[in-house]
């Protein structure tokens, strides 16, 4: 390890708050761009077993279904 | 069963229509050049009357100005031929669709960007501008217009079937359109100095050639989509 | 070869493929990006003439780096789709352009934020920050079309035609945007030079780019099952899925 302690890798001899503030936020943006598909993805699905639930309890009649 | 005309008759006859329905809506054909007079006198408003301050900024302000009215416009090249299903016929039409584009842009391109070169003396004189710069000027409006109308037409033929193109326009054909304004302001700036000019209009005609090249391929596959919708 | 390419057009095939190789390659990645960070930022010495920001790099340039060929894959995509009308490169372009925008954004934040120690200010015209601006415009615009079409299939062939004309546009985009700014450079900021770099710097760099291409390739799938499942969501594998769940 290059620095000494903990607070010396934090400060970064006064560019710590660069530094540590672009990892910040570029570790947000990932994890955003990873989660953001992945409840588009568990959204879909749950519609559909929602949706698959409904049919198989009460398989209505053609009329009604159009009504609801 | 009559003849058909060739592609070069056909884009001659085409160019003809453009250019008459053009002109029988003449505020039409005012509205860019009308937007581009007030667009510059908003100039000297917001930067102060300093006429050393705009001489300074006029090659810029001239270019930035002759850009966003090519914005405005491009909407229009396809879009009452779209609302009247003429382009559905154009697409039917046995003829090469990529010459039809290129005329269609060409018309554009006469009944904006050229008329807007030939004004443009007029505002660079009320900016300040040196009279020695004002070929450069016109002639690099003419060529740069040219690849605006080229690629404002690749815009104009993906968003003529959406409803609302407006706004989206701009934002698809704005970045491809960069380099022009680099290298057409460069001219007129390079007149401005003294320099010589000819390599920044040498690249506009370049910049050109390639849009004239390649983006009626663009172009008419952006119609077929379009007039998918 | 020709077996192959009309697999990749079946969707419940890429749906389980891409479900197989995520399941080790995004832990994988995780990890590299991790321990690379580390790396970076704790286990390398400083730059003589910039100290510790410069510890900005490990993500900076990975970003920039990945989202510039992020936009070559998207055209890519867009051109297989065009040509031989397949249906899930498609669903590869609208997957690529949130990601490439989103490292795009990431590049240009994180430059910005190195450029105030370095230079002393936020934001400066310089050449590649304002090529990567306007690649970022060039992707937001692709994903403003995409959006703009109700049909989504029209949505992706306009897309594809879009990107296919970046794709030209890209080269002289850079080239004259280089030349702008070598033409208006301030007499201050001149960095360009010095382009040699210490090995202890430049492997945990290289190791960055890796873990970004992987993370990349894992945000790809990602999107593309979640946009499998969405349109193909009347079938009945989607269903037998559904079911399963």
């Amino acid at each position: 390890m290059y620095f000494e302690s903990l607070s010396a890798a934090l400060t970064m001899d006064g560019h710590g708050a660069f530094v540590w503030s672009a990892y910040a936020i570029t570790a947000v943006v990932l994890v955003g761009m990873l989660v953001a598909p992945w409840r588009r993805q568990r959204r879909t699905l749950r519609q559909l077993t929602g949706l698959l639930k409904r049919e198989a309890g009460q398989p209505p009649p053609r009329d009604r279904s159009r009504e609801v | 069963m009559s003849r058909v005309p060739g592609s070069a008759a056909f884009c001659l006859r085409l160019l003809r229509r453009q250019l008459v329905l053009g002109l029988r809506r003449p505020v039409e054909i005012g509205n860019p050049l009308l937007f581009f007079a007030i667009v510059v006198a908003l100039f000297p408003l917001g930067l102060g009357p300093e006429p050393a301050a705009l001489a300074e900024f006029a090659p810029g302000i001239l270019w930035i100005v002759a850009l966003l009215a090519g914005l405005l416009t491009a909407d229009t090249a396809f879009r009452s031929d779209y609302d009247d299903g003429s382009l559905e016929q154009l697409l039917l039409a046995p003829q090469s669709l990529y010459f039809a584009s290129l005329t269609y842009v060409a018309a554009h391109w006469l009944l904006t960007g050229v008329l807007l070169a030939l004004l443009s003396p007029v505002f660079a004189l009320m900016l300040g501008l040196p009279v020695a710069a004002i070929p450069t000027l016109v002639l690099s409006l003419l060529l740069g217009t040219g690849v605006l109308s080229l690629v404002g037409g690749i815009g104009a033929a993906l968003t003529v079937g959406l409803r609302r193109g407006g706004m989206l326009i701009g934002l698809l054909i704005l970045p491809f359109q960069m380099p022009v304004l680099i290298f057409g302001s460069g001219a007129v700036q390079a007149a401005v100095d003294g320099v010589p000019a000819g390599p920044y209009l040498a690249l506009l005609g370049a910049m050109l050639c390639l849009a004239v090249a390649l983006a009626p391929l663009a172009i008419a596959a952006g119609l077929r989509i379009s007039t998918d919708a | 070869m020709w077996t192959l390419f009309h697999k990749f057009g079946s969707p419940p095939w890429l749906y389980r493929l891409s479900g197989s190789i995520l399941r080790w390659l995004l832990p994988l990645t995780l990890l590299a990006l991790v321990a690379g960070a580390v790396w970076g930022l704790l286990f390398t010495p400083p730059d003589f003439r910039q100290g510790n920001s410069y510890r900005i790099i490990y993500i900076h340039v990975p970003a920039a780096v990945v989202a510039l060929a992020g936009y070559y894959v998207m055209a890519i995509a867009g051109a297989i789709s065009l040509i031989w009308r397949m249906k899930m490169a498609d669903v590869a372009m609208r997957a690529t352009a949130p990601v490439g925008a989103a490292l795009t954004f990431v590049a240009l934040v994180t430059g910005s934020i190195w450029g105030k120690p370095t230079w002393g200010t936020w934001w400066v015209w310089d050449a590649r920050i304002t090529s990567m601006l306007i690649l970022l415009f060039l992707y937001l615009g692709v994903i403003a079309l995409y959006e703009a079409y109700e049909n989504k299939a029209l949505a992706a062939k306009a897309c594809a035609v879009l990107s296919l004309v970046g794709t030209v546009n890209i080269p002289i985009i850079y080239k004259s945007v280089d030349w702008w700014y070598s033409l208006h450079q301030p007499a201050s900021i001149k960095f360009t030079g010095g382009t040699t770099i210490d090995p202890s710097m430049l492997y945990p760099l290289l190791w960055m780019i890796v873990a970004f291409y992987a993370l990349f390739t894992c945000c790809l799938l990602l999107n593309m099952r979640a946009e499998i499942l969405e349109r193909e969501s009347r079938t009945a594998w989607v269903r037998r899925l559904a079911a399963g769940e």
